[in-house]
């Protein structure tokens, strides 16, 4: 099977391998083509401005930006592991654009431009990937929980946040929502099928926004379903929609419209985002076992970026020392997250105790300070010598 | 003080936290209008409403993923596992999720959960509806274990567990649950003994033996037995599994010379172990004999027509105390 620039199948419905997970063209909602052309589309209608372009076009380019640099960092041993979202920043920047002060963002651990999105500082990433932390953010100042990494197990907290909504009246026309990110592979999890059931029965205000980036990890998409993976919601009893992940335009008016739906009480919305994933699964991780170049090829001409950078200059809307300014932008951000990340010292080795529980726990408070014990008897060794 | 069921201690207890806190809910399979398969939640969501006694879809990962969604929300959610051997599906959801949500936020998120399980067998059930998990837990860290052995303290240790801000795995032991004994249900928490804290249930001074949940009844009754032959054992209720009151352990063994613990769980790997090598490591002087143990046979548990060998029962935990005599 393969996929043509535009996302449509080659091979024929019925036919021997052909397979029906990729769709047709018809399905695929976009609002800016490859080339750059704004195209439109009778449900999602989106006006934006030339500034508001502009924007979008510099969180593209700068969270871009930090995973470059962090993919460096890692290879030169200053991460342990880090997930490129390379090729899926529309996905990520559109979503997250959509999102309101108030609404509440479920990620996984490859959503670093739906952080920057929500305005929490690069260098948190950083620390999950280098080990200081498991993430330690504060979910509630940013409306954006943590990286979750156990695949699709965070479908089910952001349900039952969404039913804390319902229990808090906050459904309305002023109301809140909740955006639960996850991939094509997530969607073989059981915990996701119960989110989809939960969020579906007790119609909760939640968007599902899957990034089908097409590989989970070594695995293609159809080995995880014989069919389109937005359809799956018509079976779970709520809509499903695909939009081109790589368009930023679309991304943020489709979720706007789902994110919109779920606050005012009409419940949740399965979103599949078309992309593609770039780069590795992870740092760890060596694509060419298991993929064509070819492939990779065909994506490159799907760029998120390029097409908003052809749109800008194909409607004059910015100037060269625009794209200037921002690639200045973008390299200051990268020397920025590698000299704070080189200066990042470790947690001292009592941290290993810290944050365990809320409440004193005599059998923890015990072993901390017999270790405690311990570690001082190496300064006194070496005080005495 | 009024003379309660433990099942129907627990339901005052449950009562008495959603009349308290209107961010605690119950959640769970059949809880509602069922009132639950052994009837702990009976007449709640009539008084409490569908929004806040929660009949949940059947799938156990569900119920503690959206628990876990609700207090990153602000609530306190009370799950029911329906059954002790239903708890697996939502394992992961416990051990990686509910477990390591505080460190992984360093601190910033609270997750005050109470997941009650009934457990331990003895009912006569099918296969997946008599086992003891506990053990799985206790090696959980982040979590806290603990378990009711009588009405009293059903009433109070299941308030106490909601109102705690770590979550807490709550077993109830399923063949206990018609027992009758007096409950203050009018009493507050305040005078009520601290959740981490065991009890002694009898005083003696020959052996120790530690119990909790339903073998709490069955090592009375062996102490009472025990007594009429000249032989003083001291009886404790655990009532806390993660953290152990090792204080109170210590105590006891340190005055008696002798130890036994008892389970229903395997054998192998089970509480008892950690507790012998805590004793051994705290007591090593004291102690005239091996700490020794009455649990479950290291087996999947039996069908229930050998049940009633599989679980040890009076004659068993004598038999465990008078080993204690023969070093």
């Amino acid at each position: 099977m393969t996929v043509d620039a535009d996302g449509a199948v080659t091979a024929a419905p019925g036919s021997p391998g052909h397979d029906g997970q990729q769709g047709s063209r018809a399905e695929l909602i976009q609002l800016l083509t490859p080339e750059g052309e704004r195209a439109e589309h009778p449900d999602y209608p989106l006006e934006l401005s030339a500034d508001e372009v502009k924007s979008l076009y510099r969180d593209l380019v700068l969270v871009r930006r930090i995973d470059t640099e962090a993919i460096a960092l890692q290879r030169q041993g200053e991460l342990g592991i880090w997930a490129s979202l390379l090729g899926q920043e529309a996905a990520q920047i559109g979503s997250g654009r959509a999102l309101s002060s108030r609404d509440m963002a479920f990620p996984t651990y490859r959503e670093h431009g739906v952080a920057w999105c929500r305005g929490l500082d690069p260098m948190k990433l950083l620390e999950l990937f280098r080990g200081v932390s498991n993430g330690g953010w504060d979910p509630k100042q940013h409306r954006f929980h943590l990286y979750t990494i156990v695949i699709g197990t965070q479908t089910l907290h952001a349900t039952g946040y969404a039913m804390g909504i319902q229990r808090d009246g906050a459904v309305g026309e002023d109301g809140e929502a909740v955006i639960v990110y996850f991939g094509d592979g997530a969607t073989s999890q059981g915990d996701v099928s119960e989110a989809f059931i939960w969020a579906s029965v007790f119609n909760a205000p939640v968007v599902f926004f899957c990034q089908n980036n097409q590989w989970a990890i070594s695995e293609p998409q159809e080995r995880q379903s014989r069919i389109p993976l937005y359809q799956r919601a018509r079976g779970f009893g709520f809509p499903g929609v695909r939009v081109d992940g790589n368009d930023v335009f679309a991304c943020l008016a489709v979720t706007k419209k789902a994110m919109q739906a779920a606050r005012e009480g009409q419940g949740p919305t399965l979103i599949e985002a078309f992309t593609y994933r770039m780069g590795a699964h992870t740092t760890t991780d060596d694509p060419t076992r298991y993929r064509l170049a070819s492939e990779l090829e065909a994506w490159k001409l799907k760029d998120p970026i390029e097409r908003v950078k052809a749109y800008l200059v194909r409607g004059g809307a910015a100037e060269p020392s625009f794209f200037e300014d921002i690639e200045a932008e973008a390299a200051q951000l990268g020397r920025q997250i590698r000299q704070q990340c080189l200066a990042m010292p470790d947690p001292a080795p009592l941290a290993i105790f810290e944050n365990v529980y809320a409440e004193p726990n005599s059998l923890l408070q015990s072993e901390r300070d017999q270790f405690a014990a311990y570690l001082d008897s190496f300064t006194g060794a070496e005080a005495a010598r | 003080m009024t003379r309660l069921t433990l099942s129907k201690a627990l339901n005052e207890g449950l009562r008495k936290a959603l009349e308290n806190d209107p961010k605690v809910l119950v959640m769970g399979e059949d809880v509602g209008k069922l009132g639950g398969v052994f009837r702990v939640t009976d007449g709640l969501q009539k008084d409490f409403g569908e929004m806040r006694v929660v009949d949940t879809p059947l799938a156990e990962s569900g119920i503690i993923g959206t628990a876990i969604g609700l207090a990153l929300r602000g609530y306190r959610p009370v799950c029911e596992i329906q059954f002790d051997g239903f708890v697996y599906p939502a394992f992961d959801q416990i051990v990686s999720q509910l477990a390591k949500m505080r460190m992984r936020s360093l601190g910033q998120i609270t997750m005050p959960v109470t997941i009650r399980i009934p457990c331990g067998g003895g009912i006569g059930a099918v296969e997946h509806h008599s086992e003891s998990p506990e053990a799985l837990f206790v090696h959980t860290g982040g979590l806290r274990v603990v378990a009711c052995g009588d009405p009293a303290d059903a009433f109070t240790m299941i308030q106490q567990s909601i109102a705690c801000d770590d979550p807490v795995i709550f077993f109830e032991p399923k063949r206990r649950y018609w027992d009758k004994a007096e409950v203050d249900t009018a009493g507050g928490l305040a005078a009520a003994r601290p959740l981490g804290q065991a009890r002694t249930v009898l005083e003696g001074t020959d052996v120790t033996v530690l119990a909790y949940g339903p073998m709490v009844r069955t090592c009375a009754e062996a102490a009472m037995a025990a007594r009429s032959e000249g032989r003083s054992v001291e009886v404790i209720d655990l009532r806390s599994l993660s953290p152990l009151d090792t204080a109170t352990i210590f105590a006891s063994v340190r005055r008696t010379g002798r130890c036994v613990v008892v389970h229903e769980a395997p054998v192998t790997g089970g509480l008892g172990a950690e507790i012998a090598a805590r004793v051994t490591e705290e007591c090593f002087y004291h102690l005239q004999a091996p700490v020794l143990r009455a649990c479950g046979f290291s087996t999947p548990y039996p069908p229930s027509r050998l049940e009633d060998h599989y679980l040890p029962d009076l004659d068993r935990v004598l038999d465990a105390v008078d080993r204690t005599f023969t070093y």
